[in-house]
């Protein structure tokens, strides 16, 4: 397994993820919820960064921390018709947190059996934006999968647009 | 203090078993979809870390997790496009009280 990373930025990074999940899932205000997600969404950013992803690092800022933050602000807005809806009972279920523990329980069970299969050496200097986006475009690259993927988002985007047109003149 | 890469595994599967929870358990629609983001968080956790730590050179996950990302996002834009268009045709955004399809 290659070098290893500043264990801690990592534990900073991840007692925000945790903090803020558990915020956004005990918190009354549904608004509060909102911002809490947008919180663990800027804390995984932190650690693509740590994990030399800066792309993605990049593109989980533009997509969850704005562009998914503000709609959901957005679509709590319109469905909320007045400021005490947003507070709700806090639904709490026995059977789901049984469910999330159990799932919780076998997943570290089995990675703590787990070893990382050996893989490639990490390069002295890690690799960068411009690496990436050479492995995208290079010959057999992601080209093709990434136009693919760009297809969706429109499809789903002219699709989430008709829906809420629909009924009007 | 050096990590490697079962860490970020555990911190995603807690991660991911928190969103789980808040997808079965929430009554708000909006509720239903945040939880749902925090599940594909989770996951994309798991596919940096892996690429970082398996395949480095050739950046497979980060690949898979851009894809992950542009389903996920695809995934909260429709989603909320439904809220909407069923919150328009009947005034109601909690999940128990959506049964105009039961058969």
């Amino acid at each position: 397994m290659s070098e290893t990373i500043n264990g801690v930025a990592f534990a900073i990074l991840a007692v925000m993820c945790v903090g803020g999940a558990i915020g956004m899932l005990f918190t009354k205000n549904i608004v509060h919820a909102a911002f809490w997600l947008l919180e663990v969404s800027v804390a995984a950013a932190g650690l693509f960064f740590i994990l030399n992803a800066d792309y993605v690092a990049l593109v989980q800022l533009l997509v969850y921390a704005v562009a998914v933050a503000v709609l959901m602000v957005f679509s709590i807005m319109i469905t909320l018709r007045r400021l005490e809806d947003a507070i709700r009972p806090r639904d709490f279920s026995a059977l789901a947190a049984v469910l999330g523990v159990l799932f919780c329980g076998v997943m570290v069970y089995v990675l703590l059996a787990f070893s990382a299969p050996a893989g490639q050496k990490l390069p002295a200097v890690p690799p960068d934006i411009a690496a990436f986006g050479k492995l995208l475009f290079a010959v057999n690259g992601w080209a093709l999968q990434f136009e693919i993927a760009s297809l969706i988002l429109v499809v789903a985007l002219v699709g989430a647009v008709w829906w809420t047109m629909e009924g009007e003149d | 203090m050096r990590v490697g890469l079962e860490p970020f595994l555990i911190l995603a599967a807690v991660l991911f078993s928190l969103g789980l929870y808040g997808a079965v358990s929430k009554k708000a629609t909006v509720m239903l979809l945040m939880s749902l983001e925090l599940m594909a968080i989770a996951i994309n956790i798991n596919l940096v870390a892996f690429s970082r730590f398996v395949t480095p050179r050739t950046m497979d996950g980060l690949f898979f997790a851009v894809f992950t990302m542009v389903v996920s996002a695809a995934e909260v834009g429709l989603g909320l496009a439904l809220v909407l268009a069923i919150y328009r045709r009947s005034r109601e955004s909690e999940v128990d009280r959506l049964s105009q399809l039961k058969g």
